[in-house]
């Protein structure tokens, strides 16, 4: 019984110890196929067809890849762990059974010899045996510990049996006890070495992670196939040479064998895939990972963006052995966003244009605006203007004392001033607007020196020195816009008057070579004059005032632009004048240039073109000619007229006379250099008389709008006129038609006609108009716009296909009946004139179009229908 | 001979008035130098052919604008015409009026062109009363043997 109890409690003993454990921990492993390398390259194989797998080249990379191996390692260390417990269990297990194993050996030795003892016994005599008790009872003591309990138990039954010990059947009972139990051992030695062999099978089986890892590998395939299924992207591996040795592509239109071991550019051909290439080997050969979209244009699968992430793969050695590659197409994505990119652009372009033009208009309105406002108000106020000056004019030719006359010279010289300021700004809006029109006149320019200095000093309160130095080789009469040179003059000497306070303001005016020969030619062009030539007249303005500073002097010509913020508080002014001038002298051909140093003074210079006439003029013309002022300023009528031919010290000389103030004198005196032949200075301290007189002279010479500038002109030309005509051109004398239904209109132009001995015929609508041109030839014709019956322009329409065809087709057929003439010689082009009342341009540029040569504003002027028969009558004589 | 010269201020006064109230601009110095011996009375011709003229197309104008449908272009014709002889002669006011006329016409506003008639017809006389009584002046002058003074 007891011994069962052992047995049983021995067997259940062992049977713990064994390691449940290990069962539990394999299941983990889930070992249940044989782990052998084939079945990993197999499972892997189940890559299906996208992925096109080196295997050979996958297992080194997993050996020698850093990458590769780490994860690898993390398996097997996991692995490891897991059945180091195992085998630790499985020794000490080991360990136990062959003590026991020992234990049961010494044991069995001793039964054995008991019984051959027994057998002794049998045979022989029978004594007993309680060493060998003692001896088992040792051996007992070998067995683990936990049995140890069991065998005290053991011991004390047979400590119990003692008093059996001396009966043989005892003995007999005991040793089969023995026996049994002896074999038992044995038994359970057996299945314990079975197991220990199982174990040590399964041990082995165990030997390899790849079942496991092929297992999770498997499973990071599933889960990347699930997720990539359907994505468009390209994953592969390229070795260092960028040959392939793994992709995965979802739209495969290669073979694997296209593909394995091959590069880019060996298996792609056309633009992009040298790119890619290249992008590959920068991303190799730097180690560091990049993304970059390429656009691919192959034959293969045409014009499409990849976004391409190459990273570097390393091996353990830390060296690059080649690159992941992973690319998406995003051809549609490209797209659109090129598209948005694009309509964005277009907006913004858009946008800027939108804001540009809207500024713009805002600018031109503005400017337009302002420029109209300008010359309304400019003209609005001249008239009054002009009224007070008139006034004050005539109220200088009544008794007047002293006081009272020099009172009413500032009043006039500031009125001229007032009106000069208008003018300019009038001045510049015509000019700006391309309306400004020279005149060609005969001027001494001497004259106009020594009036625009004359002037300037009697207008100005500071002591200061007006020189004028005329070269001698200056032609005595030349042929230009004497208005505006005068204005040119003024306006540079009243500036220089204005920054000026000592010192002296000198005019250069001297004859230099032609400066550029083409636009010499030009200029005689507009105005052809053969037995004319051109001399090109240099004119300094030189002051010794506050100078400009040299960052000023570019913005010096531009439109209400001074020198600096304060300087226009200070001084005043428009700032227009410099614009004007610029302009003015450039409209005459010539050029405008200053040159200046702080503190020093300014010298404005100017080079323009004059015609020079032949000078066989009679001197009662030349009488005629001077200014009225002129012949008013003039102290002694010899004195001047002999200066202004001559000049002479004695032209100096009466002028000073006629000042007769002391301090003048002095001054003149100490500039005795300047006393030259051709010199003359004025200086600014004059006697009230004189003052008077040159603003007299200022308003009439510079006001060039009011038509007392034609006086001179008009007196002169008929009888000039006149003689010419007779003797040049007698029988070719100009035919003017006019084409007027207004009676009044009519019988002012007539009247003007007159005046500028001309005949004129008159006809009063289109039809009239086509009718006369068909009756005879015309030099020239002024055509009403605005007519009954058929206005200015399609009668000029008419008469210009006439012109161009030799028949009157169209007028026919415009219900004008007109019957053709032979022509002896092809028409020539008759000018016509338009009239028209709207001076804007939109109505001029009608005029243009329907043949018209030019156009002049209603109301007619004087001076309008001058300035037209000299342009297009050439045989009309100007003065 | 003072009253010649009183006249002769007066004169120049009442051509200045004229020429600073703005009934009057440059174009009636023009037609005033075109006088000279040969056409003593041309400034005088002018404006009775302009007066006669412009009684007429306010006459025509009047008409034009009571029809039951104006015919704007008409109208605008008649104004043009009085626009050109009135410039003509430098009656600066009536061109004035005129320009206003024109874009009532333009705009087809026939309150616009009515108040515009009534007012042409207002500085019309204006004028005509100025230019007469200025006539008036030249001829006493030259009555009292003096010459008429040449405005500038």
């Amino acid at each position: 019984m007891e011994d069962e109890n052992a047995e049983d409690m021995e067997v259940e003993i062992l049977s713990s110890m064994w390691p449940e454990d290990i069962d539990a921990a394999g299941k983990k492993f889930n070992v249940e196929k044989p782990g052998v390398d084939q079945d990993l390259l197999e499972d892997l194989t189940f890559s299906e067809e996208p992925s096109i797998v080196d295997f050979k080249r996958l297992l080194e990379l997993t050996n020698y890849s850093e990458k590769g191996s780490s994860q690898l390692s993390y398996l097997v260390k996991n692995w490891e762990l897991k059945q180091e417990k195992a085998v630790i269990l499985l020794r000490e297990e080991l360990e136990n059974l062959r003590k026991q194993q020992h234990g049961f050996e010494l044991k069995k030795l001793e039964i054995l010899e008991e019984h051959m003892f027994e057998d002794y016994e049998y045979g022989g005599d029978k004594r007993p045996i309680s060493i060998l008790d003692h001896e088992v009872y040792e051996i007992f003591q070998d067995v683990p510990k936990r049995r140890s309990d069991v065998i005290v138990q053991d011991e004390s039954l047979e400590i119990e049996d003692e008093y059996d010990i001396n009966t043989v059947k005892y003995w007999k009972q005991r040793a089969l006890h023995l026996e049994n139990l002896l074999n038992t051992s044995v038994q359970r030695e057996q299945i314990l070495l079975g197991k220990l062999e199982e174990s040590i099978e399964k041990l082995e089986k165990q030997s390899s992670p790849v079942e496991e890892l092929s297992q999770i590998l498997k499973r990071a395939d599933n889960f990347l196939h699930f997720v990539l299924q359907n994505a468009p992207v390209v994953i592969g591996h390229q070795d260092k040479d960028l040959r392939y040795r793994f992709i995965y592509n979802h739209f495969p239109s290669l073979g694997e064998e296209d593909i394995i071991g091959k590069t880019d550019v060996e298996i792609l051909k056309g633009g992009g895939v040298k790119e890619s290439q290249d992008f590959k080997r920068e991303v190799l050969e730097k180690g560091i990972p990049g993304k970059r979209e390429i656009t691919f244009e192959t034959e293969l699968f045409g014009a499409k963006t990849f976004l391409i992430y190459v990273e570097p793969v390393f091996s353990k050695a830390g060296e690059t052995i080649g690159v992941n590659y992973m690319g998406m197409e995003i051809t549609d994505q490209v797209k659109q966003r090129e598209k948005m990119a694009k309509l964005r652009e277009e907006i913004a372009v858009q946008k800027a244009r939108e804001t540009e033009l809207n500024k713009t208009i805002h600018i031109t309105e503005e400017t337009m605006r302002a420029k109209q406002m300008l010359a309304t108000m400019s003209h609005e106020i001249r008239s009054p203007l002009s009224g007070i000056i008139s006034v004050a004019e005539i109220l200088s030719t009544t008794m007047l004392d002293k006081d009272q006359k020099q009172l009413l010279s500032v009043m006039l010289s500031s009125g001229d001033l007032v009106l000069q300021l208008i003018n300019d700004i009038l001045d510049f809006s015509k000019v700006e607007s391309g309306v400004m029109k020279l005149e060609a006149t005969k001027f001494r320019p001497r004259e106009v020196i020594k009036h625009v200095l004359q002037t300037a000093a009697a207008s100005l309160k500071k002591m200061l020195i007006l020189e004028g130095h005329v070269q001698d080789d200056v032609p005595v009469e030349v042929i230009g816009d004497v208005l505006r040179i005068r204005q040119i003059l003024t306006n540079l000497i009243s500036n220089a008057v204005k920054f000026t306070h000592e010192g002296k303001i000198k005019i250069n005016l001297y004859v230099i070579a032609d400066p550029c020969p083409e636009d010499q030619k030009k200029h005689e062009k507009n105005v052809p004059r053969s037995h004319e030539t051109t001399v090109w007249i240099q004119c300094d303005v030189q002051d010794t005032g506050i100078g400009i500073p040299e960052n000023a002097l570019s913005s010096l010509f531009k439109n209400y632009m001074q020198a600096g913020a304060d300087t226009a508080r200070k001084y005043g002014g428009t700032g227009l004048g410099l614009a004007i001038c610029k302009q003015l002298v450039e409209l005459m051909g010539g050029r405008l240039t200053v040159s200046s140093k702080v503190n020093y003074g300014s010298t404005f210079t100017f080079v323009l073109p004059h015609k020079v006439p032949q000078a066989c003029e009679s001197l009662d013309e030349t009488d005629e000619y001077q200014d009225v002022g002129d012949d008013d300023a003039s102290m002694d009528e010899d004195d001047v007229n002999c200066g202004f031919f001559q000049f002479n010290t004695r032209t100096l000389g009466s002028l000073f006379s006629s000042n007769g103030s002391g301090p003048t004198h002095e001054v003149t005196r100490n500039e005795v250099e300047f006393d030259k032949p051709d010199g003359f200075s004025v200086p600014v301290e004059t006697s009230s008389k004189f003052n008077l007189e040159n603003s007299n002279t200022n308003h009439t010479g510079l006001d060039k709008e009011r038509p007392t500038h034609d006086p001179c002109v008009q007196k002169n030309r008929p009888l000039k006129t006149n003689t010419s005509t007779r003797v040049d051109s007698g029988t070719t004398r100009p035919r003017i038609l006019l084409v007027e239904d207004h009676v009044v209109n009519v019988m002012v132009a007539k009247r003007m006609m007159k005046q500028l001995n001309q005949d004129m015929d008159v006809v009063n609508n289109g039809v009239e108009a086509l009718r006369a041109v068909h009756r005879c030839d015309y030099s020239l014709i002024l055509m009403d716009v605005c007519m009954p019956v058929m206005d200015g322009l399609q009668a000029t329409r008419l008469i210009r296909s006439y012109e161009k065809n030799g028949n009157w087709d169209e007028a026919r057929l415009a219900g004008v009946d007109l019957q053709d003439q032979i022509l002896k010689e092809p028409r020539k082009r008759v000018p016509i004139i338009a009239m028209t009342a709207n001076a804007m341009s939109e109505s001029a540029e009608e005029c243009f179009a329907n043949g018209m040569d030019s156009f002049i504003t209603k109301p007619v002027t004087l001076q309008n229908l001058k300035q037209c028969l000299q342009q297009y009558l050439p045989s009309y004589e100007t003065l | 001979m003072a009253a010649v010269s009183q006249l002769q201020r007066q004169f120049i006064d009442y051509t200045t008035s004229l020429y600073n109230e703005g009934y009057l601009d440059d174009q009636f110095t023009q037609l005033q130098q075109l006088q000279d011996e040969s056409n003593p009375d041309f400034v005088v011709e002018v404006v009775s052919l302009f007066f006669e003229d412009s009684e007429k197309l306010l006459n025509n104008l009047a008409t034009a604008l009571q029809q039951k449908s104006v015919d704007y272009n008409q109208v605008d014709s008649h104004v043009h015409q009085f626009k050109g002889s009135s410039s003509s002669i430098g009656a600066k006011q009536v061109t004035n009026v005129c320009i206003h006329f024109r874009n009532f016409c333009e705009a087809k506003n026939l309150d616009g062109c009515l108040r515009c008639l009534q007012q042409l017809r207002h500085e019309y006389i204006l004028v005509r009363t100025k230019l007469e009584a200025l006539f008036r002046l030249e001829q006493q002058i030259l009555q009292a043997g003096g010459s008429v003074p040449v405005m500038e």
